[in-house]
C-alpha cells in the first residue's frame, strides 16, 4: 500500500510542473495588459506606461519572469495581488474554507441522494421509477446554473421567504473567524441562534451546487449496478435465498462502487467549476468568484497561484480516490 | 411563521435585548468588493464608497448629491492673485476615528495633511511603494508636475505652491484620493514594520470607523463619535453585504436584507418603482456615451462626413432600446447637470435623407466603417454591442456600410488609442469631479491625441478655449469659454455624442436623508432609518 502511495505521489511532480508552466502561460495567453485595464478609459501616457511595466516586472523577459514565479514557488511565495496588494497565499486561505465548506455540503447531498437514487433506479429497471429518476438526472444535469439560483432564490426566499436570500450568515451575528468554516466559526461563537443561521445560508446554494453532481452520480451508480446485478455471483448470491435489499445493497453495491468513487473525484474539479457561477449569485466569498474576478483584472499573480492551488487540491482529493480504490478493491492496490 | 423568519426575529431580539439602545443599522447591498482600503491606490467607485467616503474626509468636499465644492476638514482657503498659491485653514479639533488598532493622541494638524500628499508625490517617501501602490488618480491629475511644494505655515495651516495656475485644483482636492490620513497612524504602522496595513485597516477623520472586513462578503463600520459635522452621522452602525449579482440584490432589498442596493438592472426599475415598501430616486448621472471618429483618417477628417453620419443616428431608438428609457440624448460633451453645460447648442436632428444627400455633395459613396464595440457594461452604455447594431442599421439607410468589431477590453482600450486606428470607437466617460475640464481637456485636448482623446481630433480654437479656461480663477468667466468650446465642438463633431445615463437607486421606505451623488458614490453621512 505504502508503495502504491508513493508511486501516486511521483506522479505529482511532472503534474505540479505541468500545472505551473500552463497557469504561467494560460492568463498571458489571454489578450488583454494588466496595466491598460487598470487604467480603464482614462489612459495613460507612454512614459507612465512604461514606468509601471518596470514595477510590475512585465519589461523582463518571459523565461525570467517565469523562473522569478518559479523560485518564488519553491520559496512558499506566490506573489501579491497586484490589485489588492496582498499576498495571493494569504487571499487564498481567507476564502478558501467558504468554498470547502460549500462543497463538502454539496457532494454530500450529491452522494446521499445519487447513490441510493441509482440503486433504486438499477433495482427497478424500466419501471416507471427508474424512468422518472434517470428523467430528472437528465434535467438536473441540463440546467443552467444560473437560472436554477435564481429561480430557487425568487421561489424559497422570495415569495415563501424560508431561506435567506443570500451571504453566509445573518448580518446580525459578528464574531472574528476563528477557522473559516462559517459552521463550526458559528458553534464556537457561543451565540444562540447563529449555527442554525449559518445552516440556513447553506441550504440553497448546497443543492444549487449538488445538480449536476448528484445528477451524474446517480447515472453512473445505475449503470454500474446493472453491470453487476447481471453477473454470476449475483445470481449466486439470490439463488442461496439472501433478502434482496442484501444482494443489491452489500455484493452489487461494493463492486459497482469503483466506477462511482471514480466519478465522485472527478466530481471535485466540477464543483470548483460550478462554485465560480454560485459563489457569484449566493454572494458567497470563496475562490470562485475571486478566480474569475482576477481573470477580468488580468491580475496575473492571483490567476496563477489560484490556479495552482485549485490544481493542488484535485490532484491530492484525486490521489485520495486512488488510495480508495485499494481500499474498495484490494487487487488494486497488488497490481 | 417560517423558519427564515422564525429564527431572524429571534437574532433580531437578541441583539435588541443586548443592545444598551436601539441602534440605528443600515445594510448597504454594495456590488462588488472594494480593491482595497486606500483611496488613493484605486480607481473605482466601489474603493471610494467603502474607503474613501466612509472612513475618510477631505479638504474640501463635494456637498452630497451635487458636484459643488464646499469647506470640509479646512473651514476656508485663500487663493493667491496669480493662481499658484493655495493656502488651506484647517478646522480647530478635528478628530481621528478610535479602533481596536490605534487611539489617537493629537487633533489633525498641517503635518496630516503632508503626510498624505507627500506619500504620494515623494518616491523617499517610506509610504510611497509601501502597498506597491501607483496612485494612478494623483498621476492622471498631473499632480506630480501641479505641485512644486507643500508648505506648513503653522499647525493649522497649509500652503500648496503650484507650477502653474490650475482652477480645477480644488475639485481635484474634493476627490478621493486626496483624503487626509493620520501621520500619527502611519508612524505607528512603520514603527510595527507593516506600512502596508494602511490598505487594510483604514483610519481616517470621516464619518464612520472601520470594524472588520470578510473578504468578499462584509464590511462593517461604526459611527465615528468625533466627526467634525455636528449631529452626523446619524447611523450608529454601517454595514456594506457585498452582492454583485444585481437581481440576488433586489431580492435582498425586497427581503429586507439590505437597505440600499445600488445599480439596479434596467428591466427591474419598473416593478420595483410599483412594489411596496421601496422607493427608487434617481438622478441623471454625470457621465456621456459616445462614439469617437477617427478625425486624421479619411473621410472622417471631414467635418461634414462625421456631421452626416451624427444626422443617420437615430438616438432615441438607442434610448428606448439600449437604455431601456434610463437615459437622455446628448448633444454636447458634457452632461446637463454639470456648470458651464451650453443648452442654446442644437442637437444635429435625426434626418437620414439630409444626411445621405451631404455625404454624396463631399463625394462619399460606397463608405465602408467599422463601429468597434466595448464587451463591457457602463452606465454611459449598457449594451454597446446592441447600439452597434441599431448604429449599423441607421448607416445601412444612408448607403454606409458598416462592419461592428469586438476586442477583449484591454485589448480594446489599448487598440482605439492608436493614432491610425480603423473605424468608429464606442466609449464613454463618467466625471471624477465636476469639473468641466475633467471632460473637454482630458478626453478632447490636444495633448490626450494618441491617449484618452479617442477621436485624435486637435482643433486649435478649441484647445486654446480650454486650455484658457483652465487658468482663469472664477467659474462665470471659465464657464464662458467652455460654452463657447461646446459650440466649436457640435460644428466640427469629432464624436457623436449619444447619451446621458440615469442613475437609479433603490432602497427601502424606512431610508431618510439619502442623495443620490452625481459622481457616482454611494455616501450615509446624512443618511438615517425611520424606524
Amino acid at each position: 500500500m505504502f508503495r502504491f502511495f508513493l508511486t501516486r505521489l511521483l506522479t505529482f511532480v511532472p503534474t505540479f510542473i505541468g500545472v505551473t508552466l500552463i497557469s504561467f502561460a494560460f492568463i498571458r495567453v489571454l489578450p488583454g495588459d494588466p496595466i491598460i485595464v487598470m487604467a480603464g478609459e482614462r489612459g495613460l501616457s507612454e512614459a507612465r506606461y512604461q514606468e509601471l511595466r518596470e514595477q510590475f516586472g512585465f519589461d523582463q523577459p518571459l523565461i525570467v519572469q517565469f523562473w522569478d514565479y518559479l523560485t518564488g514557488i519553491l520559496h512558499g511565495n506566490l506573489g501579491m495581488s497586484y490589485v489588492t496588494k496582498k499576498p495571493v497565499w494569504d487571499e487564498f486561505f481567507a476564502l478558501f474554507p467558504a468554498t470547502v465548506e460549500l462543497s463538502l455540503c454539496a457532494i454530500v447531498i450529491a452522494i446521499c441522494l445519487g447513490i441510493p437514487a441509482g440503486v433504486i433506479a438499477a433495482v427497478n429497471r424500466g419501471k416507471f421509477f427508474d424512468r422518472a429518476l434517470m428523467s430528472t438526472a437528465l434535467v438536473g444535469y441540463s440546467m443552467p446554473i444560473f437560472w436554477w439560483a435564481l429561480l430557487l432564490i425568487i421561489v424559497f426566499s422570495g415569495n415563501l421567504g424560508w431561506t435567506p436570500v443570500s451571504g453566509r450568515i445573518d448580518l446580525l451575528y459578528y464574531f472574528p473567524d476563528a477557522t473559516g468554516f462559517m459552521l463550526i466559526d458559528s458553534l464556537l461563537s457561543g451565540q444562540k441562534g447563529a449555527f442554525a443561521s449559518a445552516v440556513e445560508h447553506l441550504i440553497l446554494p448546497s443543492i444549487v451546487l449538488a445538480t449536476i453532481p448528484l445528477a451524474v452520480i446517480a447515472r453512473q451508480t445505475r449503470s454500474a449496478m446493472l453491470e453487476v446485478l447481471g453477473e454470476d455471483y449475483i445470481r449466486t448470491a439470490r439463488a442461496k435465498g439472501l433478502a434482496p435489499i442484501r444482494v443489491s445493497g452489500l455484493h452489487a453495491l461494493r463492486n459497482a462502487l469503483i466506477p462511482v468513487v471514480t466519478v465522485i473525484g472527478l466530481s471535485v474539479g466540477v464543483l470548483l467549476a460550478g462554485a465560480i457561477l454560485t459563489e457569484t449569485i449566493f454572494s458567497w466569498p470563496g475562490i470562485g468568484k475571486w478566480m474569475v474576478d482576477s481573470i477580468y483584472r488580468r491580475d496575473y499573480p492571483v490567476v496563477q497561484g489560484g490556479l495552482l492551488l485549485i490544481a493542488g487540491m484535485v490532484m491530492i482529493v484525486n490521489l485520495i480516490v486512488d488510495l480508495l480504490y485499494g481500499v474498495i478493491n484490494p487487487k488494486i492496490r497488488k497490481r | 411563521m417560517t423558519l427564515h423568519t422564525f429564527l431572524t426575529t429571534s437574532a433580531l431580539a437578541l441583539t435588541m435585548a443586548t443592545a444598551a439602545a436601539a441602534q440605528q443599522t443600515l445594510v448597504y447591498c454594495s456590488e462588488g468588493s472594494p480593491e482595497g482600503f486606500d483611496p488613493a491606490l484605486y480607481t473605482s467607485g466601489t474603493t471610494f464608497d467603502a474607503a474613501g467616503q466612509a472612513v475618510y474626509a477631505r479638504l474640501v468636499e463635494f456637498k452630497t448629491g451635487t458636484t459643488e465644492v464646499v469647506p470640509g476638514l479646512a473651514e476656508s482657503y485663500d487663493i493667491s492673485e496669480d493662481g499658484k498659491t493655495y493656502t488651506f485653514h484647517l478646522r480647530p479639533g478635528i478628530k481621528f476615528q478610535t479602533t481596536d488598532f490605534f487611539t489617537p493622541t493629537r487633533d489633525m494638524t498641517a503635518d496630516d495633511v503632508i503626510f498624505s500628499f507627500m506619500r504620494q508625490l515623494d518616491p523617499e517617501n517610506p509610504f510611497h511603494n509601501a502597498s506597491g501602490g501607483t496612485f494612478e488618480y494623483f498621476n492622471a491629475m498631473s499632480m506630480p508636475e501641479l505641485i512644486e511644494s507643500i508648505e506648513k505655515v503653522d499647525d493649522l495651516t497649509v500652503t500648496f505652491h503650484l507650477t502653474r495656475p490650475e482652477a480645477p485644483f480644488i475639485a481635484n482636492l474634493a476627490m478621493d484620493f486626496a483624503s487626509i490620513m493620520s501621520k500619527e497612524y502611519a508612524d505607528q504602522l512603520l514603527d510595527a514594520g507593516r506600512p502596508d496595513m494602511l490598505n487594510q485597516q483604514p483610519l481616517g477623520a470621516g464619518p464612520f470607523a472601520f470594524v472588520a472586513y470578510q473578504k468578499d462578503a462584509v464590511i462593517r463600520y461604526r459611527k465615528h463619535e468625533g466627526f467634525y459635522r455636528e449631529g452626523l452621522p446619524k447611523l450608529d452602525n454601517l454595514i456594506f453585504a457585498i452582492t454583485p449579482d444585481a437581481s440576488v440584490r433586489y431580492q435582498k432589498l425586497k427581503a429586507g436584507e439590505c437597505h440600499v442596493m445600488p445599480f439596479p438592472n434596467p428591466a427591474d426599475i419598473e416593478e420595483m418603482k410599483s412594489e411596496d415598501g421601496i422607493t427608487v430616486q434617481e438622478q441623471e448621472g454625470l457621465n456621456v456615451g459616445y462614439m469617437a471618429y477617427n478625425t486624421q483618417q479619411p473621410p472622417f477628417d471631414n467635418p461634414k462626413v462625421r456631421k452626416a453620419l451624427n444626422m443617420a443616428m437615430d438616438k432615441q431608438a438607442i434610448i428606448d432600446v439600449v437604455f431601456q428609457g434610463s437615459g437622455e440624448i446628448a448633444k454636447n460633451p458634457i452632461p446637463p447637470t454639470m456648470w458651464s453645460y451650453n443648452d442654446a447648442v442644437e442637437d444635429d436632428p435625426y434626418d437620414p435623407e439630409a444626411a445621405k444627400a451631404m455625404l454624396e455633395a463631399e463625394g462619399v459613396t460606397d463608405l465602408s466603417m467599422k463601429i468597434w464595440a466595448m464587451p463591457v457594461q457602463r452606465p454611459y452604455n449598457p449594451n454597446a454591442r446592441r447600439m452597434a447594431e441599431l448604429l449599423q442599421a441607421d448607416f445601412e439607410k444612408v448607403g454606409v456600410k458598416a462592419e461592428i468589431v469586438s476586442y477583449e477590453w484591454g485589448e480594446y482600450l489599448d487598440r482605439s488609442k492608436d493614432v491610425d486606428r480603423d473605424g468608429a470607437v464606442l466609449l464613454g466617460w463618467t466625471g471624477d469631479n465636476g469639473d468641466p475640464d475633467n471632460f473637454l481637456a482630458t478626453l478632447l485636448s490636444c495633448d490626450g491625441v494618441g491617449g484618452a482623446n479617442r477621436s485624435q481630433w486637435c482643433y486649435q480654437p478649441f484647445e486654446d478655449l480650454i486650455q484658457k479656461a483652465k487658468t482663469l480663477p472664477t467659474q462665470a468667466d471659465r464657464a464662458k469659454l467652455y460654452e463657447e468650446a461646446q459650440v466649436i465642438f457640435k460644428e466640427q463633431a469629432p464624436w457623436a455624442t449619444i447619451a446621458h445615463s440615469k442613475v437609479f437607486m433603490p432602497m427601502r421606505d424606512e431610508v431618510q436623508g439619502y442623495k443620490v451623488h452625481p459622481l457616482g458614490l454611494h455616501i450615509f453621512t446624512e443618511v438615517s432609518l425611520d424606524k
